[in-house]
Parts: C-alpha cells; sequence; structure tokens
C-alpha cells in the first residue's frame, strides 16, 4: 500500500485515506471517525477507525467549525468534503460521526443516540465532565463494547453493561493484587 | 510529583489555566513528570502516567514519546495496564509507526488468554488499527476464535475479521466457511458480526457472493423473525425490534439480490412486508424504512413494489422531521433518471423544500429540482428557482445561476423568455454567474433577431439603474453598442420604448468607462460600444472622438491599445469605419471566438452551420485589432488611399489557425476601370497541409465615386486536385 504525502489542506483528503485503508478503490461502507466536542469546540473523545496522521486529525477542525455553527432545529446532516457527517447535540456535547456516502444516516442518529444511552446508564445522567474526568477509564471502554473498526459490536442495551461491570470487577482484583504487600 | 498527580488532579489543573500559554506551562510540566516516570522501574503508577498522557494528546499536545510505554504496558500481565495500554495504542499508534508492529507478538498472545477480557482486548485493538502484515500474521486465530469460543468472543472476531478483510481482501476465503454457520446463531452480537462480515466478504469476492445466494431463505427467515417478534426490552428501539441488525439484512439481502432475478424473488414479499408493517413514527422506525427502500430500488423488484418505494419516499418528503425529510430526497435523487415520472409526481412538495430555513434541505431540494426541470415544466419550476435564487444561501448561488442557465437552454419555450430568464439572474445574482455567461448570452442575443430591439432597451434600462454588477454590464455595453440606434429610434413593438437622446446614452457609456466599480475588461466594453455607436448616431460623433482620444492616454495598457486603435479608426483608416463596425453577424456557439467575446481579441466568425470540420474563410471582423491582414494588401508609399481593399483572412473553426495559411500577394493594381475596360488580380496562397475542405468568404471594400462600397463573394468549393 502506498502511502501518499498530501498537504493538510488537500481537496483529496477522505479519497487518499479511503485509498490508504484498502488497495482498491472499494466501496466502503463504513465509519471513518466519531469524535465528541464540547461548544467552545474542545475535543473530549476522539475514536478513528482508520490509520490517520495528526496533521490530517488537525484538518477535521474544520468540519467541527461546521457543525458548532449550525442552527438548533437544523438538519442532523451535512456534507463536508466527500464525507457525510452525522451530529447530534446532547446537552453541552456535539457528537459527530463521519460516513462513507454509502450509509444510512438515520440509523447512524441512532447509533448516537445509543451510545448516549449506554453512557447515560453507567454514569447515571452523564454530564461532560464525567466524560472529561473518566474519559479513559469509562468513556472509551463503554464505546470499545459498543463499536469496533466503525460497526456496531453489540445491539443489546443490556449487554453491554453487562461486560463492563465483569470487566471492572477484573480490574479491581487486578489492583487489590498491586497494593498487596509482596513479603 | 514523586508519583505524579491522579489523572484527576492533572485534569482539574489544566482546566484551572486561564490562558493558553499558562496551559502550555502546566502540560509542559506535568509531560515531564510523565516520562521521568517512564523511565523509572515499574511502581505501578505507569497506567495513570499513560491516561494522563492521553488526556494531554487529546487536547492537541505531542505525545508520541509514550508509544513505547504503551508497547511495555500491553505486555503487562496486570488487566488495568494492558487496558490502559491497549487504549494508548488505538490512540497513539498507527500502523504507520514502527512500534506498532512490536505489539503483535503481545496480541497473539492475548488472543489466547484465559481471560476473555484480555481476548476481548487484543481483537479490538487489532480490528481498529492492525496493519496488513499483522492481520496476516494473526488471521488464522481469529478464524479459530470464530468457530469455537463463546458469543461475547465470537462477536468481536466477527468484526476483527471485518477489519483484515478490508486490509487484506485475499484473506476473506479463510472466513467464508466460519461466517456462513454464524448465521445460525441467536445471539443478536454474533448474528449482527456474521452479517456485516458476509456483507464484506460478498462485496469483494464474486464468487462468495454467488455462494451466498444460496443463504438468502434463512436471511429472510431470520428477518421475518425480527420483524413479527413480540416486545424484546433488551433489542426493542421505539417499537422495532433490533433495527441496527434488521438494517444490517436488508442491506446483504440488497447486494445478493441485484442483478438477480431468483433471489430478488425471493425477497419481494418480505420487502412487501417490512415496507407496510414498520411504525416509522420515529427515527428507528424509519432508518428500517429507509433502508428497505433502498433495496427496493437496487434490486429487480417487481413494480407494485417500486411503486411502493416511490410512495414510501413520497410520504417522508412531507415529514415534520427535517432529517427524513432530506434523506427521502437523497433517495429521490438517485431514482430521479430511472423513475423519473415516479418522481415527477411529488415536484410540487420537493419545490416547498426549497423554502425550508436548513441549508441541507435547501441543497438537497435544488439538486432534485434541477434534475426535475423538463420542457413541460419549465415555465412554473423556472419561477421557483428565481425565487429560491433571491434568499438562497451564498454557497449555493453559483450551483443554482448554472443549473438555472442549463435549464433554460435546454428547455426555453422561446427566445423572449429565455433571454428575461437570463437577464432576472443578472440581476439577481450576477456575482456569482460563470465567466461563460456574458458571451453566452451575447451568442443568444445575436440569434434572436426580431428581439433585438426589445433586449437592447431592457439592458439600457438595467445599465441606468445599477452599473455594479459587471456581467450585466458588460453585456448591457456591447448591446448598446450594437443595437444603440434601435433605442434611439424611440419605438419598440415587445416594449414601451425609451425617449432618449444620443448624449443619454453616451453619458450612460461614459459612467461605466469613470466608474471604480467596472473591472478593466467592463470597461473594455464600454470603449468599444461607444466607439462602435460612431457609425449609429448622427449628432454626438465628435463626442465619441473626444472619448476615444482622452482614452489613448489611459493608464490601462487594454483600453488604451483599444484607444489607439479606434482612434486610427477615426483617422487614417475612417472610409473603412463603417465597414469594420457595422452589425455583428449571428454568431455560431460553436465556435471558439464565441468564447473569447470581445474581451479576447478573437475574431468572430461566420460558419456553415452542419459541416464543422470545414474551415471557412471569413472576413474579420476587426473591431479593435488593426493588424496583419491590413499590412498585406497596403501598398506603402501611395498618398493617394488605395481605392480598395480586399479583407480577406483564414479563420480556423476546429484546428488552430496555423493549420492553413494564407498569404496574400500585391494586386496587379489599384484602379479598377469602369465600364468593364479593365481588371486588378491579386494573388492569395493558401498552403492547406491537413487536405481540410474549405470555403471562403471574400469582401472586397472600394470606393467608387466617393462612395465607400463592399461586396461579399463566397467561393463554395475549390478543385479538388488543387490541394
Amino acid at each position: 500500500m502506498v502511502y501518499r504525502e498530501m498537504s493538510a489542506l488537500s481537496g483529496s483528503l477522505w479519497t487518499n485515506i479511503k485509498n490508504k485503508r484498502c488497495g482498491e478503490l472499494m466501496p466502503i461502507r463504513q465509519m471513518y471517525f466519531l469524535l465528541l466536542l464540547s461548544r467552545q469546540g474542545k475535543l473530549r473523545l476522539q475514536k478513528w477507525f482508520t490509520p490517520v496522521t495528526e496533521r490530517e486529525k488537525k484538518v477535521t477542525r474544520e468540519m467541527t467549525l461546521m457543525v458548532l455553527a449550525r442552527p438548533p432545529h437544523s438538519c442532523n446532516f451535512l456534507l463536508w468534503r466527500d464525507l457525510k457527517i452525522v451530529y447530534k447535540r446532547y446537552a453541552s456535547l456535539y457528537f459527530c460521526c463521519g460516513l462513507e456516502d454509502q450509509d444510512n444516516e438515520l440509523l447512524t442518529l441512532e447509533v448516537l443516540q445509543r451510545y448516549v444511552e449506554l453512557l447515560d446508564k453507567y454514569f447515571g445522567n452523564v454530564c461532560e465532565l464525567d466524560i472529561i474526568f473518566n474519559f479513559e477509564k469509562k468513556a472509551y471502554f463503554i464505546l470499545d463494547e459498543f463499536l469496533v473498526g466503525g460497526e456496531i459490536l453489540e445491539t443489546s442495551k443490556t449487554a453491554v453493561g453487562i461486560a463492563m461491570e465483569e470487566a471492572e470487577t477484573l480490574q479491581e482484583t487486578m489492583e487489590e493484587y498491586m497494593s498487596k504487600p509482596t513479603y | 510529583f514523586p508519583k505524579g498527580r491522579s489523572s484527576s488532579l492533572m485534569i482539574r489543573v489544566i482546566r484551572g489555566a486561564r490562558t493558553q500559554g499558562e496551559e502550555r506551562g502546566v502540560i509542559q510540566r506535568e509531560c515531564a513528570a510523565i516520562r521521568a516516570q517512564f523511565r523509572q522501574a515499574d511502581n505501578g503508577t505507569r497506567s495513570h502516567n499513560l491516561a494522563k498522557l492521553l488526556y494531554v494528546h487529546m487536547l492537541g499536545y505531542p505525545a508520541h514519546f509514550g508509544q513505547m510505554e504503551c508497547v511495555r504496558l500491553i505486555a503487562s500481565p496486570r488487566y488495568n495496564e494492558k487496558r490502559v495500554g491497549y487504549l494508548g495504542a488505538m490512540m497513539l499508534l498507527d500502523e504507520k509507526q514502527d512500534a506498532s508492529l512490536l505489539i503483535t507478538n503481545s496480541i497473539k498472545n492475548d488472543l489466547s488468554h484465559s481471560s476473555q477480557y484480555v481476548q476481548s482486548l487484543a481483537l479490538c485493538t487489532l480490528g481498529c488499527m492492525g496493519s496488513a502484515e499483522m492481520c496476516r500474521d494473526l488471521a488464522p486465530e481469529i478464524d479459530r476464535l470464530l468457530r469455537a469460543s463463546n458469543s461475547y468472543i465470537k462477536k468481536k472476531a466477527a468484526l476483527c475479521a471485518v477489519h483484515i478483510v478490508r486490509k487484506v481482501p485475499e484473506l476473506g476465503e479463510l472466513f467464508t466457511p466460519a461466517s456462513r454457520s454464524l448465521l445460525s446463531e441467536k445471539n443478536h452480537g454474533v448474528l449482527h458480526g456474521a452479517v456485516v462480515l458476509i456483507t464484506e466478504l460478498c462485496e469483494r469476492n464474486p464468487e462468495t457472493l454467488e455462494q451466498f445466494r444460496k443463504a438468502v431463505p434463512e436471511l429472510v427467515q431470520i428477518m421475518k423473525g425480527l420483524v413479527m417478534s413480540g416486545y424484546s426490552p433488551e433489542h426493542n428501539v421505539a417499537g422495532i425490534s433490533d433495527p441496527f441488525l434488521q438494517v444490517r439484512i436488508l442491506r446483504l439481502l440488497r447486494i445478493l439480490g441485484r442483478n438477480n432475478e431468483t433471489a430478488s424473488d425471493a425477497v419481494n414479499d418480505l420487502l412487501a412486508q417490512v415496507a407496510t408493517n414498520t411504525d416509522s413514527s420515529k427515527t428507528a422506525g424509519s432508518a428500517v424504512l429507509y433502508e428497505t427502500v433502498l433495496t427496493v430500488m437496487d434490486i429487480k423488484s417487481e413494480s407494485g413494489l417500486r411503486v411502493l418505494a416511490v410512495n414510501i419516499l413520497g410520504r417522508f418528503l412531507l415529514n415534520n422531521d427535517r432529517n427524513i425529510r432530506y434523506i427521502s430526497m437523497t433517495s429521490l435523487q438517485k431514482i430521479v433518471q430511472t423513475d423519473h415520472n415516479a418522481v415527477q409526481r411529488h415536484r410540487g412538495t420537493i419545490v416547498d423544500c426549497l423554502k425550508d430555513q436548513d441549508a441541507s434541505v435547501k441543497r438537497r431540494a435544488l439538486e432534485l429540482s434541477l434534475a426535475l426541470v423538463s420542457a413541460v415544466n419549465i415555465r412554473s419550476l423556472m419561477k421557483e428557482l428565481l425565487l429560491f435564487l433571491s434568499s438562497c444561501p451564498p454557497e449555493l448561488r453559483a450551483h443554482t445561476t448554472s443549473g438555472i442557465f442549463n435549464a433554460a437552454e435546454r428547455y426555453a419555450p422561446s427566445q423572449r423568455w429565455h433571454i428575461d430568464t437570463i437577464l432576472h439572474v443578472l440581476t439577481t445574482a450576477g456575482g456569482d454567474v460563470r465567466d461563460e455567461t456574458v458571451p453566452n448570452l451575447i451568442q443568444l442575443i445575436t440569434t434572436a433577431t426580431e428581439l433585438h430591439c426589445y433586449t437592447v432597451h431592457k439592458l439600457y434600462r438595467a445599465l441606468i439603474a445599477d452599473i455594479s454588477v459587471q456581467s450585466l454590464v458588460q453585456v448591457a455595453c456591447w448591446c448598446i453598442g450594437e443595437y444603440g440606434d434601435l433605442l434611439l429610434r424611440g419605438e419598440c413593438e415587445e416594449t414601451e420604448p425609451v425617449q432618449v437622446a444620443e448624449d443619454d446614452v453616451l453619458d450612460a457609456l461614459e459612467t461605466v468607462l469613470q466608474s471604480h466599480m467596472s473591472s478593466p475588461a467592463t470597461r473594455g466594453f464600454a470603449l468599444t460600444a461607444t466607439m462602435k455607436l460612431s457609425t449609429r448616431i448622427t449628432h454626438n460623433v465628435d463626442r465619441i472622438r473626444s472619448i476615444v482620444s482622452i482614452y489613448g492616454s489611459c493608464i490601462d495598457v487594454e483600453l488604451q491599445q483599444r484607444a489607439v486603435e479606434y482612434n486610427a479608426l477615426f483617422k487614417k483608416y475612417d472610409h473603412m469605419r463603417a465597414a469594420v463596425l457595422e452589425r455583428m453577424p449571428v454568431i455560431d456557439k460553436s465556435s471558439p471566438g464565441h468564447t473569447n467575446g470581445e474581451s479576447a481579441g478573437g475574431s468572430i466568425k461566420e460558419m456553415e452551420p452542419t459541416k464543422r470540420t470545414q474551415e471557412v474563410f471569413s472576413y474579420l471582423d476587426m473591431k479593435y485589432r488593426l493588424d496583419a491582414p491590413l499590412d498585406h494588401v497596403t501598398r506603402p508609399g501611395k498618398t493617394l488611399g488605395p481605392n480598395y481593399r480586399l479583407f480577406m483572412t483564414f479563420v480556423s473553426h476546429s484546428h488552430p489557425p496555423q493549420s492553413v495559411q494564407l498569404q496574400m500577394k500585391a494586386p496587379s493594381g489599384d484602379v479598377i476601370p469602369a465600364h468593364g475596360l479593365g481588371q486588378v488580380t491579386q494573388t492569395v496562397l493558401l498552403n492547406n497541409p491537413n487536405k481540410v475542405s474549405l470555403k471562403m468568404r471574400v469582401r472586397v471594400c472600394y470606393t467608387s465615386q466617393d462612395f465607400v462600397c463592399q461586396d461579399t463573394v463566397q467561393i463554395d468549393s475549390f478543385p479538388s486536385p488543387a490541394w
């Protein structure tokens, strides 16, 4: 696979990224990224489902500005470069997904809704601060039980929670182990 | 900081920073501490420190020094360290980093770990960022896990396999057998993963696709089960049982049914059932219905089913939810060519969406409206489009104007309507039209010969109202220059005539010339128009002479050149002025000169309309370029003006001028005796290397008893042995 260097502002950014993912020009139905943004545009969570350099990641800043500028009650879909962006605002957080053109946008809205519900259930009325202070422990781990490689892993509302709790007990066990004296 | 702050504390400190500079300072200190900690021996704080680093990384600061720490943590026996290590790997490592290869072995080991949660970490990471080599290395492991493990692992292995297939398509064959058997699983997570995997395999390999067509009945059964099942708290979303799985199954059925009668037949009933039974009051149901419609339109469905699908889209158009209106128009756009009449039925609703507040909805409505323009609806639809143009968002204006022009060109019911429409667009959005609009409009105007009077009146009125829109001003100037005499006549059939004097018209042009709003090209148009009027007005020619002479010292080089040439036309070549400045002929749309129009100094040609491959000689309409051809004919040294001029030049149509060369020799004399008592001959040499068939138009200008005369002769064929 050939890695092509490109300027961060290249219009064919996403075409190049798509080509990098797969040697052929296949119509890939896929989510490319999921970002959580604050109202001021600060990143609270970023999940990339495709290899992207730091510079390329910064290009999405342009997209985030477009999303943040949308008036309320707007359509939740917009076009950015050659990607579809599906976004939903929950309280002070914007959840943004970058999709391939073939995807079903309405279903993606349901995916975002489900993720919020999972966070809610686990944190109990999740707010932005929870995500900030528990990002690595909770927000990402919950996400990884729900989506893998841009695809839905589990469609059951309860299964994700169960897996999280069981994994937590494993973690605590380890921590107990660590705090035991070594003699 | 002996052991470093906890991550919550660090986050609090960072958030407490009041300025960007302060934040950078805090982060630098924290990173230094983290780096120091990484260098130390294992002290139980590594996972905390990596977590802190990941937070810093998310804020946009560099964190590459944490890469090796990820590798180390992944190899740790402790679960919490592995977990953060894998998270770090997914955030900081990608296949371009060398460090990513180092984790392959850890992943391999963890895939066989006794705890499924450790296995899950490895699967998740591989499925997110595994490189092609890692995928090749570990694919057999994944296949094993697809077959013999619990549901929790199977579903993760399935999505991991999806990633592998995307990276290394040849490995698809490896997973095909296992994926087939996964369809009999009951667990929704596994089933979903299996469907996604099978979809991926079928899209990449036509043979696999063929194989999985046999699974269509099984898929139909699963789908039916979901649709007809009772309420399941685990999977229910707004009355739909597992919409995610339903959509994926429908998508797979679409791929399997495409271009295949048997498979399509087998799903027709199911699709009808889903279409009629799905409650679309909430997004979940609409998502399923949407996927159903996409499937129906893509496979070989019965016509009744297609009608049902288009009707669903029509219903979506009336939905209050903007998102639903948006996706409805997206789908209608895809089928507007193939099912044009069905989509036309919803034209009214689509046009209403042009008035929606939302920019995304407006854009979709515009695309669809432009696709629906036809000879039948052009008048009413154009009204709506022009209305839209007057209030449309700036980012859509250029697209709207070019869409309107295309539609007008294809379906204009009359020339007057066409001209009116273009003028309306120029008045509303003249700043957003493409460059070709000006020459295109000029060409159109020349062809509408009965409307010259009407057109020049309209444009004159527009010009005196507003000279800021360059495209409009350019066309107006050109028109006034060409048809100014019609303006001054004071009568017009099609519209109320203006009562203007010559001075008024010249005032208007001079205003354009002098205005700082006028671009250099526009001023060129105005100057040329002024010059042309010198042969169309009677009283104020001196005024024109003085304008032209003033601009002979204009700073703008282009204007200066024109003015100097026009000056020459007033003085030395005054007897030619009328011929040179006479009314332009109808411009053929195909000629390259027409796209240059006035501004590039190209020549305007007359062509045989049908035979494009023929080269046609025509006289050079020298509006402001007086050069080489004249030199051929002028005989230097004669003080008395020669009695005739022979204008002839080659102008190419489909080849560059160089392919046919013209050379005019000196004429044998310069006076033709009266009463046919003598003749003058002039030899013209033509070099025609491409042996194209030629026509030649020759114009002779001469003076006879102090009158300037001209004659035109056309030579339609040359004896072919001549080439």
